[in-house]
């Protein structure tokens, strides 16, 4: 028995559901809240120790061994994948005992907060095609939930189109699963990747392929079919936008990452070249898209469209060094992107108001602040010595070598025009004096109310994490390196969960 | 009996499409339903027919005599819908609170979160 695998999809759940046991305690609730979150940081850093010393950690649920039965599957990329889940869950905790409104927390909030993260800890631990449907349906209802929390028109606008193509994604997920059970009769991961290499019907094979790529690429919010984000991320709580886009993108990314180098992994002329073209596609428009904003929380989500072109271009290489790159990108645009959608919370609990035009004059008042603006933001833009540089440095790096000469330029670009949006960002919010027409009494107060210090806390764990991923980037490098080795090599994945049977 | 559904899954498909294709979120709704129907059909469809040969093995016996139908693709429908039912009802009170909060049910009025 393996019992770390399941313990950070249990831990959630548990506490997502003793959060509802105690609906009426706001107070309970939020203790639980920090506390599960903690537990479920600490399970997944055990799993991680563990994958690391055994390379695969495998669970079969109710000891039905594979490929009959449900498994739970750990390998370096799922390990990552969940620690990050595990520090965001933290971090959002602390920052929502003073972000969420009292109205909210009534409604629910920490026991949904909690689902998501079972969702997005079970899509990345399941071996189960069809058990990956279910954990993702997990996530998005729970999404949808927390989406809508306060009822405001802009909320009801967003949510529309958010659940919209989240559905049309799941169904279309559902279909390929219905279609790959027609072809290999097996629901088991590993399984149908040995299977579907033996199949002969190659036609078939790919458009499965495609309709996976199209399921995974909504959810992903990858170009052409991310309208859905900046339409909708930047309507709900701050603490749920910080929390959506650190996660839930990424777990589209990681289903990508998982399917097209276990299961389609024969055909890469044709599906990494499309993987490719999507990825060039995804950083420029979400590039562009920002450029031409003006509201702190939609930048930020038009930038997390085009950071996930970085990832997919790591997929698409499909080389050792950009496979490397992609599991590093992924580490450094959670922490990055969390973090700089929590700064956009404090600047708007100072300032009521998330409009670049109305906000201002918060490095003259809030120095620190300002500091911690600037890691997360030139981080993201690339600028050595911060974690972003090292990310981009090992994705443009395989770029080259790969001689992929057209997508290595967008992917140089794109870092640039990045930079132009937080510039825009430090020059409007931080650098001009505060606008007549916006009341800066709170900025005038001397002393951090207590508050505001939970919201600081995390943000300043988040940026010492930034500076530790780029002042001793080796020990991550190593893991990433890990992780790509193992994804490179789908043979070791196949025998750890068939158990060396055919 | 594989063509016949076939063309019904065909048909539901591309009536799922047009309903979201309209502007009244009412409709976009139904085409959500229809669309998870034709995917729940399409499971059943492509993982193979086999008429009159329940999965049910004889007393005594250890294996079925004979092939029998695969029960699995029944058991992933019934999971579907139970799924789709929830997200469902998510949907109808959410159009239903949004046409309250927003006082039309035009998708091209919804416009203001897109730009």
């Amino acid at each position: 028995m393996s019992l770390e695998v399941a313990l950070p999809i249990v831990i959630p759940l548990l506490t997502g559901t003793l959060c509802v046991a105690l609906w009426r305690s706001n107070l309970a609730q939020r203790i639980l809240s920090i506390v599960g979150s903690s537990a479920l940081l600490a399970a997944s850093i055990w799993l991680l120790i563990s994958v690391y010393q055994q390379g695969h950690v495998v669970m079969y649920m109710g000891n039905w061994e594979a490929p009959y039965g449900i498994t739970l599957v750990a390998d370096m990329l799922a390990a990552i994948m969940v620690v990050l889940t595990g520090m965001m869950a933290l971090a959002i905790a602390i920052y929502s005992l003073a972000s969420a409104s009292p109205a909210h927390e009534k409604f629910g909030y920490y026991p949904l907060m909690h689902l998501l993260l079972a969702g997005v800890a079970g899509s990345f631990l399941t071996g189960d095609i069809f058990n990956l449907y279910v954990w993702f349906e997990v996530m998005l209802i729970a999404s949808f939930a927390l989406l809508i929390l306060g009822g405001e028109r802009a909320q009801m606008e967003g949510a529309v189109k958010y659940v919209t193509l989240n559905l049309l994604s799941s169904a279309i997920f559902l279909s390929a699963i219905g279609l790959t059970y027609g072809v290999v009769g097996s629901l088991n991961m590993a399984d149908i990747a040995v299977k579907l290499g033996s199949t002969e019907n190659d036609g078939l094979v790919d458009v499965i392929a495609v309709m996976f790529l199209v399921a995974f690429g909504i959810k992903a919010a990858a170009f052409p079919l991310f309208f859905w984000l900046p339409a909708s991320y930047h309507t709900g709580p701050v603490a749920v936008s910080a929390l959506f886009a650190g996660l839930l993108t990424k777990v589209g990314v990681y289903a990508l990452f998982r399917v097209f180098t276990l299961i389609f992994n024969e055909n890469p002329e044709f599906t990494h070249q499309i993987l490719l073209w999507i990825a060039a596609g995804t950083m420029l428009t979400g590039v562009l898209g920002a450029a031409a904003q003006f509201e702190f929380r939609r930048i930020l989500s038009f930038h997390i469209v085009s950071q996930i072109g970085y990832m997919l271009l790591g997929l698409a290489l499909f080389t050792p060094l950009a496979l490397i790159g992609g599991v590093f990108y992924i580490m450094h645009h959670i922490i990055v992107k969390t973090n700089l959608f929590l700064i956009s919370g404090i600047a708007h609990r100072l300032l009521g108001t998330y409009d670049l035009k109305k906000l201002g004059g918060l490095y003259k008042s809030k120095p620190f602040l300002s500091i911690l603006f600037l890691i997360p933001a030139l981080s993201l833009a690339g600028i050595p010595p911060l974690s972003g540089f090292f990310a981009k440095f090992i994705i443009i790096r395989a770029g080259v070598e790969a001689e992929a000469w057209v997508v290595t330029g967008i992917a140089l670009l794109v870092g640039m025009l990045t930079m132009y949006s937080m510039i825009k960002i430090w020059a409007e919010a931080f650098w001009k004096k505060l606008p007549d027409s916006t009341d800066g009494a709170s900025l005038e107060r001397g002393r951090t109310s207590g508050s505001l210090m939970l919201m600081y806390a995390p943000v300043i764990a988040l940026g010492i994490c930034t500076l530790y991923i780029g002042l001793n980037g080796q020990p991550i490098y190593a893991i990433a390196e890990f992780s790509a080795t193992q994804l490179l090599d789908p043979s070791r994945y196949i025998e750890a969960v068939l158990g060396g049977r055919p | 009996m594989e063509p016949l559904l076939a063309i019904a899954v065909g048909l539901l498909y591309a009536a799922a499409i047009y309903m979201m294709l309209r502007r009244s979120i009412v409709k976009l709704v139904i085409g959500l339903m229809l669309l998870s129907n034709a995917a729940n059909l399409l499971i059943f469809t492509s993982a193979g027919l086999t008429p009159g040969a329940p999965p049910l093995i004889a007393e005594g016996a250890l294996m079925p005599d004979g092939p029998i139908a695969d029960p699995l693709p029944q058991a992933l429908i019934l999971t579907a819908i139970v799924i789709a039912f929830g997200v469902l009802a998510f949907a109808v009170v959410l159009i239903h609170r949004a046409y309250n909060i927003l006082h039309t049910d035009n998708l091209d009025q919804m416009k203001d979160t897109d730009t």
